[in-house]
């Protein structure tokens, strides 16, 4: 017999913002302690009402204008029942029956060609917290209550585990270069609907779902084994299918039937009275569209034309927030390739002397536009640009200030540096002297003198020039 | 009677219902459940009233959650059999104690409280008072309102609670809500619904006879018309508010704070005996009734119509607004309530709830004065505290 596999995936996606999702506790990315980052509203406690982070709602609508979706205009929150200990007001806020997005699409190519997943909807909703155990007694920690997720449910569109395993391969490199998650270890989750029928058949098999899966190999690991599990029951009737919930073990690579008492329960959804329906309008709609970051090729694609390298381009794509910044900076005058290159090699550089990672970059696009500019038209050399780089890095400097400050700025027409190198050679008359007697290198201290003079403003190029043809001449 | 479940300030001036958090004082609504509670936390009304030089003087018996009729099933209380019910705020604000108190207003308990103790409770439009700090049961049409001896006292207090409050997602755009207690007047329309009138008994019934003949005397049109919605808006109400009280209050569980059973030996048993052991009978009614309403069987003839009525209701009462100024009903069926055993307490409210359940429904406002109810039109609390003032006037 020939059999189909007919997959549905539910994903689970962390929505990378700075605050949770309906209060304003942060830094729950990266929580030092358990409760570390609560608040009353976030633990449950009477009083505090959910005030909706708009953050959300738009990282939301861009994963879906991404994934080709409708992005409905007239969104609203359901209040899903069900008692737990890890969910402090025994109901999680998600979306029934008006999600942010629907019916999009996504392209997916494997080894049996390129075809179409439909994404039937995508929804916002918030994380439950967790549960510690101890051999007496068990801890509740809240730092992942309410933080914003997306579920993204597709269609059962999926013929095969590499299908699924590419999808979820490209939308976690979606979401990664746009900035919309970090999809670090556990941030993407994944309910996988399975079932398997003879190939041809209209009807489909008997579904069963695998719950609560974040790495993609275990994924992999378990549609083959439930597919085959699905097979050997429909050819050799090895048992009778029901429609279940089921979990997968990755130590013995199987699945097995969770309880009945959680797949039958009624979670009595209902209106989120406390939230008012979110309305997407043409103006934020527009705003979100223009936000939306390229389609990862076509931006790769716009970066070679602006002559960057292959691997500049790959460190971009891997740093939405670097990607952006550089776009900034290009629109504000600069030569791509110039600004590539003082982002990816001497921040790069002096953020990695400072133990930071290229991501943790906070310059503004004017400041550092500001500073390319002077460098390009001769106002400022490199090693003074690069001083008030490591000020701005290391020390949180204002670069504008900082090269103000210093006098890098000093008005510098041609007379100045006439000004300047005169001045230089009478008080160095040791070196110039060494330097007419033939010693090449004296010269250095004479231009050692002008550029000190001159704190650093001034093409060195064009004073060594000048400097070399006074003494010549 | 016990007024207080917490004393805070012997000389405050603002009484505040148990139901309303006060920072680092217990707040329990009534109920055992939350037993030592203490939050972390002020309700923004009372922050912004001790912004203003006003201070709290105590937290007042409620009614567990404010579910019943006007206050006696309070765990902190100690009514007894044949007791003469009346609400501790109310009681409070009577005897000249405090010059006002707070109360949040979700099944007409508050408002009943005022009639039974002859002072006012005004409960405001929906979304003008924050309801961050109220210990949440219907959120969809419970609000804080204010209880004092006169409409310019309650108006006074009003300017300084309501408002736009980030904290509040249902929380009403920033409107500078002014509270006029001396609108004119002559020529207004007021309709008595000879509905709810007729359920009333003859004591309540000379209330607002009273009241329409004082209200006549300032040139006010006062008429009888018929409009049958009441009991249909009732039962709107009921389903919601007990659907949205029982997921409000399932975070109660005996985890986190508040009463935890002695008696478990595994998470069931703690959510189960704790939650048994915490609440009191009438909640626990009100908590399997919302359950069913939302159960799966039930949402669509339920919890799904009772969001329908609540539109056509909006509809009728707003038509009805555009002839009459004001509605005049009574605000219970009754001048006097004596104790009564708790298992007859869901059926109970459910009767009284008929006259107070529209303003909860729909988000109208409602004063509760004299003894009997004026309704408006959303945002005209002016009107009818200037026709409780114009009352109050010939009464001097
Ligand atoms: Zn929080």
């Amino acid at each position: 017999m020939n059999f189909e596999l007919v997959i549905g995936l539910e994903t689970h996606v962390e929505l990378n913002t700075e605050s949770k999702i309906f209060c304003s506790c942060g830094g729950h990315s990266s929580p030092k302690e358990p409760n570390d980052c609560v608040c009353p509203a976030c633990c449950g406690m009477p009083g505090m009402l959910p005030v909706m982070n708009k953050r959300v709602v738009e990282l939301a609508a861009t994963a879906g204008l991404m994934l080709n979706c409708e992005i409905n205009r007239y969104t609203t929150f359901d209040k899903k029942n069900y008692y737990y200990p890890d969910l402090p007001c025994a109901y999680q806020i998600t979306q029934l029956n008006h999600p942010i997005c629907v019916n999009g699409c996504v392209k997916v190519k494997t080894s049996n060609g390129e075809r179409d997943i439909r994404i039937k909807q995508i929804h916002m909703e918030e994380d439950a917290g967790k549960l510690v155990h101890s051999s007496s007694s068990s801890f509740v920690d809240f730092n992942r209550t309410s933080v914003p997720l997306i579920e993204i449910v597709t269609q059962p569109d999926f013929r095969s585990a590499e299908e699924v395993v590419t999808y979820l391969g490209k939308l976690k490199s979606m979401f990664v270069s746009s900035g919309i998650s970090e999809c670090e270890e556990g941030a993407m989750r994944c309910d996988v609907n399975i079932s398997v029928r003879e190939e041809g058949a209209e009807e489909f098999g008997v579904r069963t779902e695998i719950k609560n899966m974040s790495s993609f190999e275990a994924i992999e690991r378990a549609i083959k084994y439930e597919a085959q599990r699905h097979m050997d029951a429909i050819e050799f009737s090895t048992e009778e299918l029901v429609q279940e919930t089921r979990r997968f073990d990755d130590v013995s690579g199987k699945t097995f039937a969770m309880r009945n008492k959680e797949t039958e329960a009624d979670y009595r959804y209902f209106p989120d009275p406390n939230l008012m329906p979110i309305v997407i309008d043409d103006e934020w709609l527009e705003q979100i569209k223009a936000n939306k970051p390229v389609a990862l090729d076509e931006k790769a694609e716009e970066y070679l034309a602006q002559g960057i390298s292959d691997k500049e381009i790959a460190m971009l794509l891997s740093e939405h927030k670097i990607a952006k910044l550089l776009d900034e900076v290009v629109a504000l005058g600069c030569n791509a390739k110039d600004a590539a290159a003082w982002i990816l090699t001497d921040c790069a550089g002096i953020l990695r002397k400072a133990g930071l990672k290229l991501k943790d970059l906070s310059i503004k696009a004017e400041s550092l536009s500001y500073l390319i500019k002077l460098v390009e038209s001769s106002k400022l050399n490199r090693g003074a640009a690069k001083k008030a780089l490591i000020a701005a890095i290391e020390n949180g400097a204002d670069i504008e200030k900082f090269v103000e400050d210093n006098g890098f700025l000093k008005e510098i027409d041609d007379s100045f540096i006439e000004a300047v190198i005169e001045k230089a050679i009478e008080s160095n008359p040791q070196a110039v002297a060494d330097y007419k007697a033939g010693k090449e290198k004296a010269l250095m201290a004479i231009f050692g003198a002008c550029m000190k003079e001159l704190k650093g403003s001034g093409d060195p190029a064009v004073i060594r020039t000048k400097l070399a043809e006074k003494l010549n001449g | 009677m016990k007024y207080y479940a917490e004393i805070i300030n012997e000389n405050g001036n603002i009484a505040v219902d148990d139901t309303i958090l006060v920072k680092d004082y217990l707040s329990s609504a009534g109920s055992k459940i939350l037993d030592g509670y203490k939050p972390l936390f002020s309700a923004e009304a009372v922050e912004r009233l001790e912004n203003k030089g006003y201070s709290i003087s105590g937290k007042t018996n409620v009614g567990e959650f404010a579910l019943d009729l006007v206050g006696e099933f309070s765990y902190y209380n100690d009514i007894k059999d044949g007791d003469t019910l009346k609400g501790a705020a109310s009681e409070l604000v009577k005897q000249g104690k405090v010059k006002a108190a707070l109360g949040v207003d979700m099944n007409g308990a508050t408002r009943r409280a005022a009639a039974l103790s002859d002072v006012s409770f005004l409960k405001p439009t929906y979304g003008t008072v924050s309801r961050y700090g109220v210990i949440s049961c219907a959120a969809s049409g419970e609000q804080l309102g204010v209880y004092a001896n006169s409409a310019d006292d309650i108006a006074e207090i009003m300017s300084v609670i309501a408002g736009n409050d980030k904290k509040d997602g249902t929380s009403l755009p920033e409107i500078s809500y002014t509270y006029n207690t001396n609108e004119d007047v002559n020529g207004k329309k007021v309709c008595i619904v000879k509905e709810l009138f007729d359920k009333a008994d003859e004591n309540t019934k000379a209330k607002i006879t009273a009241f329409a003949d004082a209200l006549k005397a300032q040139n006010v049109l006062v008429e009888e018309i018929s409009i049958d919605i009441f009991e249909v808006a009732n039962t709107a109400w009921q389903i919601l508010m007990t659907a949205e009280t029982c997921n409000n209050v399932s975070r109660y569980d005996g985890v986190k704070y508040g009463h935890r059973s002695e008696n478990y030996k595994n998470i069931d048993e703690l959510y189960v005996n704790s939650r048994t052991e915490g609440f009191n009978f009438l909640t626990k009614a009100v908590i399997l009734y919302g359950s069913e309403m939302l159960s799966k069987s039930r949402y669509a003839d339920c919890y799904d119509k009772a969001l329908k009525v609540r539109r056509v209701v909006s509809d009728v009462m707003n038509t009805l607004f555009e002839k009459y100024d004001a509605i005049l009903t009574p605000v219970c069926s009754k001048c006097e309530y004596t104790s009564y055993d708790i298992k007859d307490a869901f059926t109970k409210v459910f009767e009284e709830s008929v006259f107070t359940a529209v303003p909860n429904l729909i988000g109208i406002p409602a004063l509760s004065t004299n003894s009997v109810q004026l309704m408006s039109k959303a945002f005209c609390e002016s009107t009818l505290l200037s026709l409780a003032k114009a009352v109050e006037r010939k009464g001097e």
